[in-house]
């Protein structure tokens, strides 16, 4: 399915997009597999129709609601984000979606929301890298209310101008692009508002490496890998990495005095 | 014409092409464009797991082979299977230094000191240096067979090395590198003098051989 004629949003980026090929046969999605070339392989006979996703926490309507009851109220838009991910490489993506706030709204998070988190399918008969446990199932997310608010962040349905193909997150994933790519969680089939910091799933593999914030920030190194260079998907050479991603005039306050060297 | 002829002329021979082949497949690769969507990546990778790969499954495991086959001359075939493992570590580094670092022998020496799994990984290249330097008759004759000998004895640090660089770079599926850490052990087990072998071995041994039996008499 494609979508004809999208708004293009503003705050989109000017630079070269990654060719689609790339952006599609090299993923992380370890519910498909480990290596970069599994999620395209073993996710084709994956089906993402019928599509629920269950609401529950601090806010006044939870419910498990269809995938186009979420939709509905929405206006698709195209945002072309850089994606850094937390391994040095990066890509420029046209995603399709709306803001992840707008969404949020309609859920009517009380008082007690201060952060919200999301869940990946847990089905290892349709999920088959779930089979191993590689990670601790399913796979978690979560984001401060405030950053979940944001207008940057978004939840996307398709990209290129079509639908999410499977190994990339349908039918419905976060795109949060000042964030190292795990955060932006794939194949959604739960949002919970929570009173206390959600777990992270790869936090919980290794708190020392993956913080909960997990802001793009080259200032601070990460234990396998320098993060001040890295390398756009299509260039040989490696190139400075932004502050948040590029996005630090936009996010910077959403962290204004905290120590970003703690609060990774 | 002799089997220890046989080796040194045809087999030898051929294993210098086929151990030129992974190289082959990369330039090719390259070439038709069939690299992957970050083809410096795949290019560390092969050349760093065919580094390691030589290093335990030909250059650790020859004594063994020789042993199991009682074909002795197949020892002809080590050096230069050990100078092709030195080879593809290099191109590894190389490309590391290259590519990742555009030759920034600060940011190198950073990762070096502040990377476990980098550490432990230049050191084995390192310590693969004074193998390959040290692998030519000349030098066997200048150092002496014994000291030449000991020397050679870095190649299992290097073979460990490897092993614990790979384990220690993956994120969280480790069964590849645990398969190779697997392998080193048993190599290792071979290392060990006979008698102290035969305590691991002798009871897996019998067992084999009671459970085949079992099974023969089930079957009949």
């Amino acid at each position: 399915r494609v979508y004809p004629a999208l708004a293009k949003s503003n705050f989109s980026t000017d630079e070269k997009l990654t060719d689609f090929d790339d952006a599609t046969s090299y993923c992380n999605f370890y519910e498909f597999g480990t290596r970069k070339s599994d999620p395209k392989e073993n996710s084709q006979a994956f089906v993402t129709s019928p599509w629920s996703v269950t609401v529950d926490g601090a806010c006044e309507k939870p419910g498990t609601y269809t995938l186009e009851d979420i939709l509905k109220p929405h206006t698709l838009e195209e945002r072309i984000y850089r994606l850094r991910c937390v391994e040095a490489w990066s890509m420029v993506i046209p995603w399709v979606g709306f803001s992840l706030g707008d969404a949020l709204k309609r859920f009517q998070p009380t008082s007690k929301a201060k952060y919200v988190s999301f869940y990946t399918l847990h089905d290892a008969e349709r999920m088959p890298g779930q089979k191993r446990r590689v990670l601790e199932w399913p796979y978690r997310e979560g984001l401060r209310i405030d950053e979940a608010m944001h207008p940057l962040a978004m939840l996307a349905v398709g990209m290129y101008g079509a639908e999410l193909p499977n190994q990339n997150g349908a039918p419905l994933r976060l795109v949060v692009p000042w964030k190292y790519g795990f955060k932006s969680i794939k194949s959604i089939v739960r949002i919970s508002f929570t009173e206390e910091e959600p777990v992270s799933t790869w936090n919980q593999v290794q708190p020392s490496e993956y913080g909960f914030y997990s802001n793009v920030n080259p200032t601070v190194d990460h234990s396998r890998w320098s993060q001040k260079k890295e390398r756009r998907i299509g260039n040989w050479l490696k190139q400075e990495t932004l502050m948040f991603n590029g996005y630090a005039d936009q996010v910077a306050s959403l962290y204004s005095g905290m120590d970003l060297k703690k609060f990774f | 014409m002799t089997r220890g002829q046989f080796i040194s002329r045809v087999i030898k021979p051929v294993l210098f092409l086929v151990l030129l082949l992974p190289l082959a497949l990369l330039v090719e690769q390259g070439f038709s464009d069939n690299l992957g969507a970050n083809p410096v990546e795949t290019i560390t990778h092969q050349t760093g797991l065919w580094a390691l790969r030589l290093l335990l499954l030909l250059t650790l495991a020859i004594t063994p082979l020789c042993k199991l086959t009682r074909i002795s001359e197949l020892v002809r075939l080590r050096r230069m299977i050990g100078v092709y493992s030195f080879f593809y570590a290099l191109l590894h580094f190389m490309t590391y230094a290259v590519l990742d670092h555009s030759f920034d022998m600060t940011a190198i020496l950073e990762d070096v000191v502040k990377r476990p799994y980098v550490t432990v990984g230049f050191s084995a290249f390192l310590m693969l240096i004074p193998l390959a330097a040290t692998s030519t008759n000349g030098m066997i004759k200048r150092l002496g067979g014994k000291r030449w000998k000991r020397l050679h004895k870095l190649v299992y640090l290097c073979g460990l090395g490897g092993v614990i660089h790979y384990l220690w770079l993956v994120k969280a599926d480790v069964l590849s590198p645990l398969n190779y850490l697997a392998i080193f052990i048993v190599l290792m087990l071979f290392r060990l003098p006979d008698h102290v072998r035969e305590k691991f071995t002798g009871p897996l041994r019998s067992f084999g051989q009671r459970s085949s039996q079992l099974l023969k008499e089930e079957k009949s």
